[in-house]
């Protein structure tokens, strides 16, 4: 007897609105393999798993798991499947237990000490089997990143999940936490166990599915085996097109010093102090990149240099100080000081979402007396100079009119950089130049960034991607709980010596 | 893309919400055994087709002009200004101290003070809510509507003990000086042979709430203010991220906010009673908010949302004068109304997106693959 697949979907299509999320998607995953789904931001790949779960209703197309037809009209319902889920944001208690939170929505009964009793024993031999080992009676806010994602595989495996996806899983981890994740889903598979691994990560999938999906506009594009394919052919598929996976670019030739910063302290609103004592330095013509795990001290650097959050220390522009707090700190101020910046979430910073592109295109220099015209905004020449930028900056539709939302998430980057980039700015801070967007778009945005370096301006970049702060950094400084662990040579390391630094073990002790 | 055209959203959505809540009162008229259709006549007879009824209707459409447009220029702050009684309130207080103390030789110049002085009083009123808004993090909604009763415990106290004339028994000032008296639309539009709103209140200011919707719309979409205001109110990180500063931007917009809310005074205080009495706003402030709500916070459906609520006032009062439709009625009427438009807004919209969706996608998205699986 042949065995049945885990997971058959035939025929799933998904719209919402005028938008097809998913066109007659088949796909089969046999029982006990790594299958990967990788694909662009928007190609569909939350949508479909998302059907698959309960949460969404597909508008046709049928479900099989393990060889049965079955509906799945919501999450309770997957789960008593034997389906599992592991979000890209926890959906965790954050005072909760370890303990607490696995049997939230599982308990036996009134009374909670025997649920919670025999979870601790399943718990146990859980964590032998697969190396999951977590503190049962830790609290979860507590807990790092990668504990906190432990505890949501554990969460799913006490449900008896057979099947288990993952969301993205190592996007928030540092390079050895996802080593280690990778261990535990091999052991998993070694169970018998059916794994399904989202991501957008060319590398995550050659190194641990058995067979990967493409996906490119809500259709599958190709099923191939992992071990009979190449990062080059995958990434083709995805986008469609030949692309280029590293940027081509000259050695830097740097300059004087355009920012400095030295023994930068920052508290945030709780008094909790993420910045303890930064120093650093860019020149101009050269790309300072700073890699580190998120949240550890990158976006509170941005949100410093960028004016919007008081800082103590000494941050020289040009060799002229910076006001730090007080009313010459904030983002006009820095602006007229000549400091351009591509915030880390454009949608909540960079852009008004439902502002016009337009509008947007000056937005943060608004004020510039060249929109103005008497007590009115000169909107005519506003829209004149942005139809400009989106053409130079090939933002696609090259509508100036359609409200920033309505365009993808690289051509929203693409807005924000004509803005900053355009301004010509002898500094240009950019924090995740391309999160959330599509591959096409990220030679573009590389080249633009290196293209700038190249007319003499200092670039500050901050990227949770190694890849990224790889390919366009001329120097790499690693952050680690507010601090720079050290600065590196790209040429003189590798991921291994910046992972461990990224996770706070210093140089001279990973050397 | 959007869901739907900006025609149905603006024209469609509100009208859907105006029929529904006109067949609701439908239904409560029948069920005290009145008959619907002689109310609804009644009211258009008694609003609309007489020029009286006109000046009635347009008299408190300019108040709801005012309260629309000052909770309007909040809202794309994000911010929601309960507090357009209080501030309307204490705009009276500035129109009846300009216009008592300050010997005026002609209305026109008593007018333009008089518009400052609401405005000001107006906006100080909104002051405070916004200072502690802004610095504090008090929450707008609950120090407004606190300050409404503030605003009204100060008037009562300022005209019992302060302005009311030797003698009086009512809380209210001394009537103004004949020079202040504004021109009322009886004065300027009726002609020795045909006269025209005769005894209604509408008067000269329903010019100044125009030009008020006018200057908003300026101030929201065409100023640099009005960029920044908007921006803070769809987003306040990325307002942060520009250097716009929250503090200025909700002190500023809630100035400006109150001042139209104040000078509502000058059409009631000024244009009608001609001296200040307690209890002039009748409830103007919160109706402002029904009117911003369905006029989409754009002048224009302000403009038009106000005449709407004009009518509904006009038209009630007239159905509590010749049926025996009790006057609370009237209120449930006005009441569901509001409710259909502001409060149960999403209850048409979404059924309606979801038509003009199915509309867009029926005619090109059949395709061969659907058909196959058909």
């Amino acid at each position: 007897m042949s065995t049945a697949p885990a997971i058959e979907l035939k025929g799933i299509s998904k719209a919402f609105g005028p938008v097809q999320a998913n066109k007659d998607i088949s796909i089969c995953v046999m029982p006990g393999t790594i299958h990967g789904i990788i694909g662009e931001n928007g190609a569909g790949k939350s949508t479909l798993m998302s059907i698959l779960y309960g949460f969404y209703k597909a508008d046709s197309g049928d479900i099989f798991i393990s060889g049965k037809k079955t509906e799945i009209p919501d999450s309770q319902a997957a789960i008593s499947v034997g389906i599992g889920m592991v979000f890209q944001h926890f959906k965790l208690v954050q005072n909760f237990t370890v303990l607490e939170n696995i049997i939230l929505g599982a308990e036996e009964g009134r009374l909670l000490r025997p649920s919670l009793s025999k979870a601790r024993g399943v718990l146990k031999s859980l964590a032998e089997e697969y190396e999951l080992s977590v503190d049962p009676d830790a609290l979860v806010e507590n807990l790092s990143v990668g504990h906190q994602q432990r505890v949501e595989i554990l969460k799913a495996l006490y449900r008896q999940a057979e099947i288990l996806i993952l969301d993205e899983p190592t996007g928030v981890l540092t390079p050895a936490e996802a080593d280690h994740l990778f261990r535990i889903l091999e052991g998993l598979r070694a169970q018998g166990k059916t794994i399904v691994l989202i991501t957008h990560k060319l590398r995550e999938i050659m190194e641990i599915t058995d067979t990967v999906s493409v996906m490119r506009r809500g259709e599958m594009t190709a099923t191939v085996r992992t071990s009979e394919t190449s990062p080059d052919k995958l990434a083709e598929l995805m986008v469609g097109r030949k692309v280029l996976l590293r940027v081509d670019k000259k050695p830097a030739t740097p300059g004087a010093n355009v920012l400095e910063i030295e023994n930068l302290h920052e508290f945030g609103e709780n008094g909790v102090e993420r910045l303890k004592g930064v120093s650093l330095n860019v020149r101009a013509g050269e790309i300072l990149g700073i890699a580190g795990v998120a949240g550890n001290g990158q976006s509170e650097l941005l949100e410093v240099l960028g004016g919007y959050a008081d800082a103590t220390g000494t941050v020289r522009m040009n060799g002229v100080p910076l006001d730090l707090a007080g009313r010459n700190s904030n983002g006009q101020s820095r602006r007229a000081r000549g400091i351009g910046h591509v915030p880390e979430d454009r949608q909540h910073e960079g852009l008004i979402m439902d502002y016009a592109a337009w509008e947007n295109a000056v937005f943060g220099y608004h004020r510039d007396p060249a929109w103005q015209s008497g007590i009115l905004m000169n909107n005519a020449a506003i829209r004149a100079d942005a139809s400009g930028k989106m053409d130079r900056f090939d933002v696609r539709p090259p509508n100036p009119k359609l409200a920033a939302r309505n365009f993808s998430g690289g051509n929203q980057q693409k807005i924000v950089l004509a803005r900053e980039i355009e301004r010509n700015p002898d500094l240009l801070l950019i924090g995740q130049p391309t999160r959330g967007v599509d591959i096409g778009a990220i030679e573009f945005i590389h080249q633009q960034i290196i293209a700038l370096r190249d007319a003499g301006k200092a670039i500050l970049l901050v990227s949770v991607e190694l890849d990224e702060i790889f390919a366009l950094s001329d120097r790499i400084a690693v952050m680690f709980d507010g601090h720079i662990m050290g600065f590196r040579d790209p040429s003189e390391t590798n991921e291994r010596e910046l992972g461990l630094m990224m996770a706070g073990i210093t140089g001279e002790a990973a050397a | 893309m959007d869901k739907m055209p900006a025609w149905a959203d603006a024209v469609l959505v509100p009208l859907i919400s105006l029929l529904l809540a006109a067949f609701l009162s439908a239904l409560v008229i029948l069920a005290i055994g009145e008959s619907p259709v002689e109310a609804f006549s009644l009211m258009v007879e008694g609003a609309l087709m007489r020029s009286s009824g006109w000046g009635y209707t347009l008299y408190y459409a300019t108040n709801f002009m005012f309260t629309g447009l000052a909770v309007s220029v909040a809202f794309h702050a994000r911010m929601f200004n309960i507090g357009g009684e209080g501030q309307a309130m204490l705009g009276g207080l500035g129109v009846a101290l300009v216009c008592l103390y300050i010997p005026w030789p002609h209305w026109s110049l008593a007018l333009m003070a008089a518009s400052v002085g609401a405005a000001t009083f107006g906006a100080l009123w909104a002051l405070i809510p916004a200072y502690l808004q802004a610095k504090r993090g008090s929450h707008i909604v609950i120090t407004t509507i606190m300050f409404n009763f503030i605003a009204a415990a100060l008037l009562n106290y300022i005209l019992v003990n302060l302005l009311r004339p030797m003698g009086a028994m009512d809380p209210a000032t001394a009537r103004f000086p004949e020079a202040v008296t504004l021109p009322t639309f009886q004065d300027m539009f009726s002609t020795a042979a045909e006269p025209m709103f005769r005894g209604a209140p509408a008067n000269v200011s329903f010019f100044i709430a125009v030009l008020a919707c006018v200057a908003v719309w300026l101030l929201i979409w065409r100023t640099r203010l009005g960029y920044e205001i908007r921006a803070f109110g769809h987003s306040d990180t990325a307002a942060r991220y520009a250097g716009i500063s929250p503090v200025k931007i909700t002190v500023v917009a809630m100035l400006i906010s109150g001042g139209l809310a104040g000078m509502m005074a000058i059409n009631v205080t000024m244009g009608e009673a001609e001296r200040l009495i307690m209890n002039a706003t009748e409830g103007a402030g919160f109706i402002g908010i029904a009117v911003a709500l369905m006029g989409r916070s754009h002048p224009l459906g302000v403009f038009l949302a106000a005449i709407l609520f004009g009518f509904l006032y006009q038209g009630g009062a007239e159905l509590a004068l010749w049926t025996n439709i009790p006057r609370e009625l009237i209120v449930v009427i006005q009441a569901l109304v509001i409710l259909f438009t502001g409060a149960l807004d999403n209850m048409v919209r979404m059924p309606l997106e979801r038509v003009f969706l199915a509309l867009r996608r029926s005619p090109k998205t059949t395709s061969p693959v659907q058909k196959a699986a058909e």
